[in-house]
């Protein structure tokens, strides 16, 4: 039989059952639209949190207090098991290692703000000029921090926008002064708008200088210093060096840990990759079970034509073309079925992102690609069954059965 | 010459303990452009024969010669080419594929044989011509009456023009008057040479048959071209 006689019997024949057709052709699609969707949600999820983590800053490395993890025996450990707080002069040692483009320290408290009668908590963060730059903070009025020693604590303040809405209103709001915890600052700057991320607001954050939020929150002491590389390939000597540095001036003593942005990433990067592949194996049993549904209604198709069967037989088919008939009307069900999951899929993946805008639901080409080809190899590995039975049939006893 | 030459035939069904000799020792002979009936209660093993003959069954001993080949040795692929160039079957109950058109049904031997459009769409259209069916080319076989769907069956028969043609008891299915036509459709066919045999209960329609073969449990009882015994 030719090719194309072939696949317009094998499209016949599936026209003339569409109930059965059209099942089976569900179950298919519903299992690529799964892959794609599901797929969609887990790299849209990576995608989320590794965009996030990007939009902290460039070639990050942060510095925090105490040590994680175990470094083996340490004898300073032996003699003063407390670390020493990170200062602002640790930060500023940390400028002059090579590689380092900017430093930021960082001391954080929580305080009241009040103007004018409104009073609200706030998270007040102590730093410097340089750390809106870091954090690829942008301002809508005014401007940052001043750029002058970090010992002093200039009574000024940069606020976020929704602090600005709440206290000021309609009102411009720099030039005016605050009333911080116990302080009047006079408002520099206020922050663009952007919205949650990872936790901190900073729509409702109040940025002063570090030597400022030291003394408000009396201590010495920092949360963090943030450096930022002069490139990608700096970050892991930025690394050694600011662990070296910082060793010396804490008497040899490794009591700080020293991150990367880009070991994060990675982190995350890796562990959602893997949540998506862990998502995408589940979605393919779906497609598994499809391809059984397949083969359950091939497997009656058989039974149900086996008078046809019979009569190709004795019209003189050989089995070869009665199971390359049975096959290709499996193969089209799956592939009917993966099409139109993908483009269900598709569809799912757009409404996902038309209602939630912030997330980037896209499937990832690997999925699509493995989706459709699964839904293809199992259509055809379980027609196989099928159209073997099919081309055994003894045509004596199909005839029989009319 | 002889179309078909049967040297003792033996086909043995197991049913259960019991071996049952559907065909026993069987010889026969026909000749090209002979027209034969097939005659025998039912049990005697005239289906069996038709089987046999139309090679959708194979005998478990004896040998069979299609046109002077012995085709009992062939692959099951090679007696399908056999089925398909040589041989035409009629069924009783018609056996049409309920979703292809009359038009479709006729061309399926050109279309399992490979035969491109183009040809087989003029054979069909010759076909319906020659069979009366020309208004009928794109009624599927539930908008056909009973005599339309036997012709149809008929003309699928012939598409491939055949030397031999197998007709089981192709008018059981049909008032008097419609079985008429078919029988005589099938005698014209004959007429024009080919060989055809008949497997029928129908006295009437048997004794039109040039030659009667009566079968008994297995074997030929009666045959009219052999002195009667």
């Amino acid at each position: 039989m030719r090719l194309a006689d072939t696949l317009r019997f094998a499209r016949d024949a599936a026209a003339g059952y569409p109930l059965r057709t059209a099942l089976s052709v569900l179950a298919m699609s519903i299992g690529v639209a799964a892959v794609v969707i599901l797929t969609a949600l887990g790299d849209g999820a990576r995608r989320y949190v590794v965009g996030q983590f990007a939009s902290i800053g460039t070639n990050l490395v942060i510095v925090l207090p105490g040590r994680s993890g175990t470094g083996g025996f340490n004898p300073a450990n032996a003699i003063t098991t407390t670390p020493r707080d990170l200062t602002i002069d640790d930060a500023a040692a940390l400028l002059r290692a090579a590689g380092v483009r900017r430093v930021a320290p960082l001391a954080v408290g929580t305080s009241e703000i009040s103007f004018g009668g409104r009073l609200r908590e706030v998270m007040v963060a102590g730093s410097v000029s340089d750390f809106l730059p870091i954090r690829n903070f942008e301002l809508v009025q005014g401007s940052g921090l001043p750029d002058d020693d970090w010992s002093r604590g200039a009574p000024v303040a940069v606020i976020g926008a929704t602090i600005r809405d709440e206290l000021f209103g309609g009102e411009p709001a720099v030039g005016k002064l605050v009333r911080v915890g116990d302080r009047r600052l006079r408002v520099v700057g206020v922050l663009k708008p952007v919205g949650q991320g990872l936790g901190l607001n900073t729509d409702e954050l109040v940025i002063v200088p570090v030597a400022l939020a030291q003394a408000m929150f009396n201590s010495n002491t920092l949360f963090r210093i943030l450096i930022e590389a002069t490139s990608r390939e700096a970050i892991p000597e930025v690394k050694e060096r600011a662990l070296e540095i910082l060793r010396q001036r804490h008497r040899g003593e490794e009591d700080v840990t020293v991150i990367t942005q880009d070991a994060i990433l990675a982190t995350f990067d890796k562990l959602l990759g893997t949540l998506t592949l862990g998502v995408a194996g589940i979605a393919a049993i779906s497609l598994a079970v499809a391809g059984i549904l397949v083969m359950n209604v091939m497997l009656v198709a058989v039974t149900q034509r086996t008078g046809e069967i019979g009569l190709l037989k004795a019209l003189g088919a050989p089995a070869r073309t009665i199971r390359l008939a049975f096959l290709t009307e499996a193969a089209m069900l799956s592939t009917v079925g993966a099409l139109l999951g993908y483009l269900l899929g598709e569809s799912g993946a757009f409404a996902l992102r038309q209602f939630f805008p912030v997330f980037p639901a896209y499937p990832p080409d690997w999925a699509v690609i493995a989706g459709l080809g699964t839904a293809l190899v199992t259509g055809l590995l379980f027609g196989v069954m099928p159209a073997r039975r099919a081309a055994r049939l003894d045509p004596v006893q199909a005839l029989m059965k009319h | 010459m002889a179309l078909i030459e049967l040297k003792g035939i033996e086909r043995v069904f197991q049913l259960g303990d019991a071996a049952v000799h559907a065909l026993a020792g069987l010889d026969l002979r026909i000749d090209n452009g002979e027209y034969v009936a097939v005659m025998g209660p039912s049990g005697s093993g005239k289906s069996t024969l038709l089987n046999l003959l139309g090679l959708l069954d194979r005998p478990n001993s004896g040998t069979y010669r299609l046109e002077g080949r012995d085709v009992t040795t062939l692959s099951a692929d090679e007696q399908a080419r056999v089925r398909s160039e040589r041989i035409g079957f009629v069924f009783q109950s018609f056996h049409l594929v309920p979703r292809l058109t009359a038009a479709e049904n006729i061309a399926l031997p050109m279309m399992l044989a490979g035969i491109p459009a183009r040809e087989r769409n003029a054979r069909v259209a010759r076909a319906l011509a020659g069979f009366g069916l020309e208004n009928r080319a794109d009624h599927r076989p539930d908008q056909l009456s009973g005599g339309q769907r036997q012709r149809v069956a008929i003309a699928r028969a012939t598409i491939m023009q055949p030397a031999l043609i197998l007709a089981d008891e192709p008018t059981g299915n049909l008032d008097r008057h419609t079985g008429d036509e078919v029988v005589n459709l099938l005698e014209s066919l004959n007429a024009g040479g080919v060989t055809l045999i008949v497997v029928t209960h129908d006295q009437a329609m048997g004794a039109r048959a040039r030659r009667r073969i009566v079968m008994e449990d297995g074997r030929i009882d009666h045959d009219s071209s052999h002195a009667p015994g």
